[in-house]
């Protein structure tokens, strides 16, 4: 069977910086495949062109065993590909309901946004999500860096995703909130979505992900199943940029 | 888990019941200062309602573009080519309905579609020159601030060579209209409009609150929201009151019935009313507004606004919605063209100058702030209404043209400083 998602020999440059130089990933419904490498490797990048931020300059896009062309953000959504960014990608002036249905806002039956409904919407993503949550009406500069967190992973799993690209999801999350990502992560597994999830916590790589990938350089080091490798391994490729002997 | 649905009620009391914004407080008291000195240094002259009418009428063609402004600065853009484009338009308009229409398209002098087509090709331009002025800035990439700056240079010489240079008039009588004394509701219609308008704002707080009770959204309690309903019901009124109190000149009204072939019965009086061009600018505040708070197109502005690479990811076209943006305003100063030339019954080489400025501190003064992503469309307005009556307080008052502006140009730069302190104050916003 064709997989979920395939990026096939991906290669962008940004001047003369090869920031991605032919890398293949994939990933099958109901896995994560994790992303790992120094900053600077090309992991946003790579996963950049995926949500259509960034178009590659070589190589090709397959959902579901069928040519995709993501060209922009918008196209990336009509895959039912869902990015939470590294930078969040929040409006700062806006409230949480804004930032949630950004680019495809409820309306009524005028054609004027639906402002009471999207609150709504978001208060019952929200107690689902993060239960803590309550500036609804606040802008979400006025926010913490944990809840302005659960507002890009709101806005990621509330539209049905089929591929969901989590850049760093809990980078700026405390320990009870990093456990709730990951409880979603198994969660949202379950329901048989792709997820390609990139971050720098090794160990917590290797036990949310069912397979890593690592970069360096722009270029892709190697792809392993996380019960072929030990934690070891994995830090070899990332610094070393090589692949583990398989001596035995 | 914890059930979210039912909001926290934070009991509020008193004043902070009414959940008025400050800012607007701030603004409306500010305005209010103005007024009182001025009427005290004026020993009552400032606060006629003659002079009420005529500061009315001169603000309405800065508070025009004032509210596009405002998108414009949003979007981290500036105009400045809008009082040139401005000018391009009312020569654009005065040409059409004088010389072209009557002689070219061989419709005469007076045909009634004259000023209709004129008005509807005029906004046609200007919307066309902003949208692509628009397209250098959005699909170029060229700094707004070029390109206005060019514009500014390019549009006010076009309308130089449109007119060579001369002041182009009489223009339409129709077309007049919209220029303030010339065109009037009178009293009856002035009073039924206030009416409408005061149902319509209570029809607009219930049905506000109405929305909000079927979320299970927490309201204001009543009496609030009944002593906004009556503020706002007594300032429409009081407003159109003041206007219908200012008196159509005897002489004039005299001139008015003999231009009928009737001659004035004894003791005849009629006031002016609710000018055209304010009911013209009431138009637009009421659309701008409404695209600002509850379309995509203003969502965009202010989510792009806020932060230009969120908007992109979240699929907006950003590009697109700059054009969009310059169109709108183009259109904009084309309205204000029809306004600005009707008020002087005639376009004059030097309509419109230094009106850029006028209106980036209208829009500057009402809130809207140049790093992007922060501004409202009634701020604008009575930033352009403070501006306005600052400048005619102080030449009623007898203030030196040059001292004028040095306290125009001071008031500016001290309320984006105070504007500046609150915001630090309330945190960011
Ligand atoms: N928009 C851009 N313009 C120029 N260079 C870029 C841009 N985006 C990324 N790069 C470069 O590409 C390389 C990879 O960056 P990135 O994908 O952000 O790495 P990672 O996410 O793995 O830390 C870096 O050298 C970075 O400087
Ligand atoms: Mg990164």
């Amino acid at each position: 069977m064709a997989p979920l998602c395939e990026m096939r020999d991906i290669s962008i440059s940004f001047g003369g910086v090869r920031a991605v130089d032919g890398v293949s990933i994939h990933v099958n419904p109901g896995e994560v495949v994790g992303l790992l490498g120094h900053n600077g490797a090309g992991k946003s990048t790579l996963i950049k062109i995926l949500s259509g931020a960034y178009k590659a300059d070589s190589g090709e896009i397959y959902v579901e065993g069928e040519k995709a062309s993501i060209a922009t953000p918008r196209d990336a959504r009509r895959y039912n590909i869902e990015t939470i960014y590294q930078t969040l990608a929040l409006a700062d002036n806006l409230d949480a309901a804004s930032n949630l249905f950004l680019g495809r806002e409820l309306t009524n039956w005028m054609g004027f946004v639906d402002d009471d409904k999207m609150e709504a919407e978001t208060r019952r993503i929200m107690a689902r999500l993060n239960p803590n949550f309550r500036k609804l009406k606040e802008p979400v500069s006025a926010l913490s860096g944990g809840q302005r967190q659960s507002v890009a992973i709101a806005r990621a799993v509330y539209f049905n995703a089929k591929i969901l690209i989590m850049d760093e999801p809990t980078a700026a999350l405390g320990v009870h909130e990093t456990q709730m990502v990951a409880e979603l992560i198994q969660e949202l597994k379950k329901q048989g979505l792709g997820i390609f999830l990139i971050s720098h916590d090794t160990r917590e790589m290797l036990e949310l992900c069912d397979r890593v990938s690592v970069m360096k350089n722009g270029q892709l080091i190697g792809t392993e199943r996380v019960e072929d490798v030990t934690e070891d391994d994995i830090l070899s490729m990332i610094i070393m940029g090589k692949k583990p002997d398989k001596a035995a | 888990m914890t059930d979210v649905s039912a909001p926290q009620v934070k009991k509020r009391t008193g004043f902070q019941a009414l959940e008025v914004d400050t800012r607007l407080l701030g603004m409306i008291g500010a305005f209010l200062v103005i007024c009182f000195c001025f009427n005290i240094l004026t020993e009552g002259r400032f606060l006629t309602p003659r002079n009420i009418f005529n500061l009315t009428i001169q603000t309405v063609s800065v508070a025009i573009m004032a509210t596009g402004m405002v998108f414009v600065i949003v979007t981290r853009h500036i105009d400045l080519a809008v009082g040139a484009l401005l000018a391009t338009c009312s020569a654009f308009m005065a040409m059409l309905q004088t010389r072209y229409l009557p002689d070219m398209f061989g419709l005469g002098l007076g045909h009634p579609l004259t000023p209709w087509v004129t008005i509807a090709a005029g906004l046609l331009v200007g919307s066309v020159i902003g949208a692509f002025q628009g397209w250098l800035v959005g699909f170029l990439a060229i700094p707004a601030f070029i390109v206005t700056l060019g514009g500014l240079l390019v549009w006010r010489n076009v309308a130089w060579y449109q007119t060579s240079g001369q002041t182009i008039g009489p223009l339409d009588p129709t077309f007049m209209k919209f220029g303030g004394i010339n065109g009037t509701l009178g009293e009856t219609w002035s009073w039924i409009f206030g009416i409408l308008a005061v149902a319509w704002a209570l029809w607009a707080l219930w049905s506000a609150r109405k929305a909000k009770i079927a979320h299970d959204f927490p309201v204001k309690p009543a009496w609030a929201e009944a002593t906004i309903a009556g503020i706002i019901a007594v300032g429409i009124l009081g407003f159109i009151g003041i206007l219908n109190a200012y008196q159509i000149p005897e002489r004039r009204l005299e001139r008015m019935f003999e231009a009928r072939g009737e001659t004035m019965p004894e003791g005849f009086t009629a006031a002016y009313g609710l000018p055209v061009s304010v009911l013209l600018l009431i138009a637009v505040a009421v659309a701008m507004t409404l695209v600002a708070q509850r379309t995509r197109l203003g969502r965009y502005i202010f989510a792009t606004g806020g932060n230009p690479d969120a908007a992109e990811l979240s699929g907006i076209n950003t590009r697109m919605l700059t054009v969009k943006i310059f169109a709108l305003m183009g259109f904009l100063c084309a309205l204000s063209a029809v306004v600005a030339s009707a008020r002087l019954t005639n376009h004059s080489n030097d309509i419109g100058t230094l009106d850029e400025l006028r209106v980036i501190a209208a829009a500057v003064i009402g809130g809207t702030a140049l790093a992007g992503g922060i501004g409202t469309i009634y701020g604008a307005i009575l930033g352009a209404l403070i501006m306005q009556s600052l400048q005619s307080g102080m030449a009623m008052v007898g203030v030196d043209a040059p001292l004028q502006n040095i306290v125009v140009g001071t008031v500016l730069v001290a309320a984006v400083l105070i504007d500046t302190i609150y915001r630090k104050k309330t945190g960011g916003r």
